[in-house]
């Protein structure tokens, strides 16, 4: 077996009040293709990013050594002059550019600052070829699909000299053909010597391209497995990813005192939805699911599982395209075309990006806060302020956002503090049914208390909501019923009793021939 | 929706005592507000220091009765178009086309009244009609059809000044009929005893101060019933005397002259019924929430679309406003009108604390912006600069206020 071609000792990488890489350390073998496993926001991102310079020396600490040799990049051109290159989940290539251009970008065949079109055209479609792609080197990078795409981001690693390749979750935006043709040009470059990082949750994936596996949780290294070993099961990579201590406290859940045999709050049926742009894609695939008053209900799932494509184009069809199925409230079908007749059916969305699609970071508190209800503290289309300012204010204290007025931009909160503005405002519209996407990432355990708190409450005044996820203990610890999605399924349903950590990553983690 | 589900959720605390807040948290508030208004009181102070050094350079000529009455007259225009550009500004967007709508309206104006001896009242009506339509038009483009507004209104300077040249073949029209021309350099009607001042204008100017004193009472009354914290007594007193002491220095000077121009009038309806719009109402609140955040105003329930489009028919409708004020002043329609004043009303919305990425800007910064603007013109005017240089310096205030700004962002770290 071949020696180390990378050994990562001992990563420490700490973001102001969050330690993202509290003791990773990871060996890959020349020659190998290594995936590393782990739950969202376990430190996998972060950990690509040191090796690759995005976070440059002296920004973490421990060591980084690349054929024997100790590595100190201070950026990306650095670790890519010494062959590591990273393909990152987001595609880094200019769309009404060619292929050869994007493939030679920064890096031209050029002298004295002329390109030497007919060096680059040739070198273009020997690196397609390669690739597998058939594509004139002229084509516009905009007129090819997501899958050749990903594949002329692997031309242009190539074109670098590439000797270890890092993909960050290459197939979660392509369907199976395009993923398939991917993995399979993965093992031809592992037979030209390339080695390969492949970070991916998908565990029939991994079975078909990994040698080994390193697992990641909380920002340290559980353990590396061999693939091929009859060790490594499902199971143990499962148990691996999850098998966190329950170290976050929920509140006492206060019972909803109305009946529960009526019809749901929401019931949407045979829900499917096709990619904005990719439109033959289908992101949500016939899903099915109710959540009543009084109830919280979970919807898990990794990334690309079509959660939040789901809540969104429900809500007022603001997600993809040739959304198709019915929604129904207490029994009726509803019309939600658009996101005013989604508020004015008593149904809200707050959402997993608040930064973008929540909030309006230059303006006040208040205002933001009575956004989604202006005509709540309004007269004749006439706002009053002073009456805007009392609700607002009421929050302020209600939620316990720390700001010295509610005249405070927006911008200027902690993450915290943002999202129970976001909470505040869909509050505010008193809708009855909650759709509340990933309503805790990126705070910290006082406010995310806090808000488990607001929607305990919720949940007792008898609305329904839907809490949609990626960490597993919140929602073992705060729902009544969980859902699970993979690839745009659903894929399980879990009563509170009946689930775990284990159950719900094993749903979580199929694939669709698994589910048929 | 339901709204009793609402009022439970927040269960607003009913905060303790009412009424002034403790000194030290005063004392954070005022500065805090400073701060957040730094670009606005920045522009007022920059404002009153031009004013202060063209009086100087000029030996008080600029601030001669008959100068202030001219440089209203003069700048209205640019300030009707400052206000419909600072909305469209703030929603996101830009109008390169108000100078040729302008001038199509005043074009149109004159081919009512002058060849068809359509009576006055009617041809307003008819040209405030075509302008709004006009807007609209390109407002549908933008909104619906997802055209970008630079593009549509370049478009619509080029279209609308081709209009303007097809309607008066090329030639001055004029004069106007009277009751038009009053729009842009008419007075109000003297009157009553003789005092030498001008009657009406000082009972205006009257009114406009009770007006004011009682609005501002009854607003602090209105807060104190809210529980909300107000201005210490002395300090709202110290806010009322300033007030109506800038009221009473205008009306004197203007009364000293020949009155209020009817202009002014329309202007200062403008600046208050628009000042109103964008700070109360929810139309007005929708055009800050489409400019800051357009993705969050949308998953918010608000009707971009509608939106866009209504600010766009409102631009055309003060373009043609201003067109009407401009042939009106000139007493002819001419195709060179309005050359221009697109510009003049970009640079008075930035000036008056727009930002480029939109959700940010007021209707009252719009006027600043203008008169800082216009003061600028009057002054070296005055002083016999020639056009060549008031365009430098137009050109290097505009660069100023924008990069005092930025400067002053970076500083704070937002």
């Amino acid at each position: 077996m071949a020696g180390p071609v990378l050994e990562m000792r001992s990563i420490v990488k700490t973001f102001p009040g969050v330690k993202a890489l509290s003791d990773v350390t990871l060996t890959v073998r020349q020659g190998e293709v290594h995936a590393i496993c782990g739950e969202n926001g376990a430190g996998k991102s972060t950990l690509m990013k040191v090796l690759s310079g995005v976070h440059p020396h002296g920004t973490y600490e421990g060591e980084i050594l690349f054929e024997g040799e100790v590595c100190e990049f201070k950026d990306i051109r650095a670790s890519e002059a010494r062959g590591i290159v990273i393909i990152h989940q987001e595609l880094a290539l200019v769309p009404y550019l060619s292929l050869a251009e994007n493939i030679f970008l920064g890096n031209e065949h050029a002298s004295r600052g002329l390109i030497d079109w007919r060096e680059t055209l040739r070198h273009a479609s020997e690196l397609l070829r390669r690739v597998g792609l058939s594509e004139h080197p002229e084509t516009r990078v905009a007129d090819i699909g997501v899958g050749k795409q990903q594949l002329v981001e692997i031309a242009k690693a190539l074109s670098k000299k590439v000797k270890l390749l890092i993909l960050d979750e290459p197939t979660a935006a392509l369907n199976d053909e395009d993923s398939g043709k991917l993995l399979d040009l993965i093992l031809e470059l592992k037979k030209q010597g390339i080695t390969s990082i492949i970070i991916s949750h998908k565990l029939n994936e991994i079975r078909k391209v990994a040698d080994s596996v390193t697992i990641i949780r909380d920002g340290k290294t559980i353990e590396t497995l061999d693939v091929k070993s009859a060790e490594t099961t499902e199971d143990r990579i499962i148990s691996g990813m999850v098998g966190r201590d329950l170290d976050h406290r929920f509140p006492e859940r206060t019972a909803y005192e109305g009946e529960s045999d009526a019809a749901p709050a929401l019931e949407i049926r045979d829900w499917t939805v096709h990619h904005p742009i990719d439109q033959q894609r289908k992101v949500v695939d016939d899903v099915s699911i109710h959540v009543r008053r009084g109830e919280i209900v979970g919807i898990a799932g990794l990334m690309g599982a079509g959660r939040t494509e789901l809540a969104m184009s429900v809500f007022g069809r603001s997600y993809g395209r040739h959304a198709a199925g019915t929604v129904l409230k207490d029994g009726k079908e509803i019309r939600t075309k658009s996101v005013a007749e989604a508020v004015d059916h008593g149904i809200a969305y707050v959402t997993e990006d608040r930064k973008h699609y929540g909030l309006n970071l230059i303006d006040t508190i208040n205002r933001n806060i009575s956004l989604s209800a202006l005509n709540k503290v309004a007269r004749r289309g006439v706002v009053d302020e002073h009456e805007e300012r009392q609700v607002a204010e009421g929050f302020r204290k209600s939620m316990n956002i720390k700001a010295p007025t509610v005249f405070e931009p927006v911008g200027k909160l902690s993450g915290g503090n943002q999202q129970k503005v976001v909470l505040s405002k869909w509050i505010f519209a008193g809708p009855e049914v909650l759709i509340l996407d990933e309503p805790t990432r990126g705070i910290d355990v006082g406010a995310k208390y806090e808000i488990y708190t607001v929607i305990d409450q919720l949940a007792a005044q008898g609305k329904a909501v839907v809490f949609i996820s990626s960490e597993l203990p919140e929602l073992l610890g705060m729902c009544d019923r969980i859902y699970t999605m993979a690839a745009g399924r659903l894929t399980g349903e879990f009563s509170r009793a009946e689930a775990s950590q284990e159950s719900l990553m094993r749903q979580m983690t199929k694939d669709k021939e698994v589910t048929r | 929706m339901s709204t009793d589900v609402t009022a439970k959720t927040p269960a607003p605390a009913p905060p303790g005592k009412s009424g002034s807040a403790s000194g030290e948290n005063l004392l954070q508030l005022m500065l805090d507000g400073l701060r957040r208004n730094m670009r606005q009181y920045g522009m007022l102070i920059a404002l009153g220091l031009i004013v202060a050094l063209f009086a100087v350079w000029t030996d008080g000529d600029l601030l001669l009765p008959r100068n202030v009455s001219n440089l209203v007259l003069q700048n209205s225009y640019v300030l009707i178009l400052a206000i419909g550009m600072m909305l469209v500004i703030i929603a996101g967007h830009i109008d390169l086309s108000v100078g040729s709508v302008t001038a199509f309206v005043g074009a149109f104006a004159a081919v009512l009244t002058v060849q068809h001896d359509v009576a006055w009242p009617l041809a307003v009506v008819l040209c405030l009609v075509v302008g709004a339509g006009a807007g609209a038009a390109q407002g549908f483009l933008i909104a619906y059809l997802g055209i970008p507004s630079f593009i549509v209104t370049l478009a619509g300077m080029l279209v609308f000044r081709g209009f303007t040249e097809i309607l008066l073949e090329g030639q001055t029209l004029g004069p106007f009929p009277g009751g038009l021309q009053k729009i842009g350099n008419g007075f109000l009607p003297e009157t009553g005893p003789e005092t030498n001042y001008h009657n009406i204008t000082l009972l205006l100017g009257l009114a406009l101060i009770v007006f004011v004193v009682l609005q501002e009472v009854r607003d602090r009354k209105r807060q104190q019933e809210f529980s909300l914290d107000v201005l210490p007594r002395n300090i709202f007193l110290l806010k009322l005397v300033s007030i109506v002491a800038a009221i009473l220095v205008v009306t004197m000077l203007l009364a000293s002259y020949k009155g209020a121009p009817i202009v002014l009038l329309i202007l200062g309806g403008l600046v208050v019924g628009y000042g109103y719009l964008m700070r109360n109402s929810i139309f007005g609140r929708h055009i800050y929430a489409i400019g800051g955040n357009l993705p969050a105003a949308k998953l918010s329930g608000v009707k971009d679309k509608k939106v866009t489009f209504l600010v766009f028919l409102n631009m055309g409708a003060l373009a043609a406003l201003a067109g009407l004020a401009i042939a009106a002043r000139l007493n002819a329609a001419s195709p060179k009108a309005g050359l221009n004043y697109e510009l003049e009303a970009i640079a008075s919305a930035f000036i008056g604390g727009a930002s480029m990425s939109g959700g940010v800007g007021t209707v009252l910064g719009a006027i600043i912006g203008g008169l800082v603007l216009g003061v600028l013109n009057n002054g070296m005017n005055l002083l016999s600069v020639g056009s060549d240089w008031q365009q430098v310096i137009k050109g290097l205030a505009l660069l100023a206020a924008v990069g005092f700004d930025v400067w002053n962002k970076r500083k704070s770290g937002s």
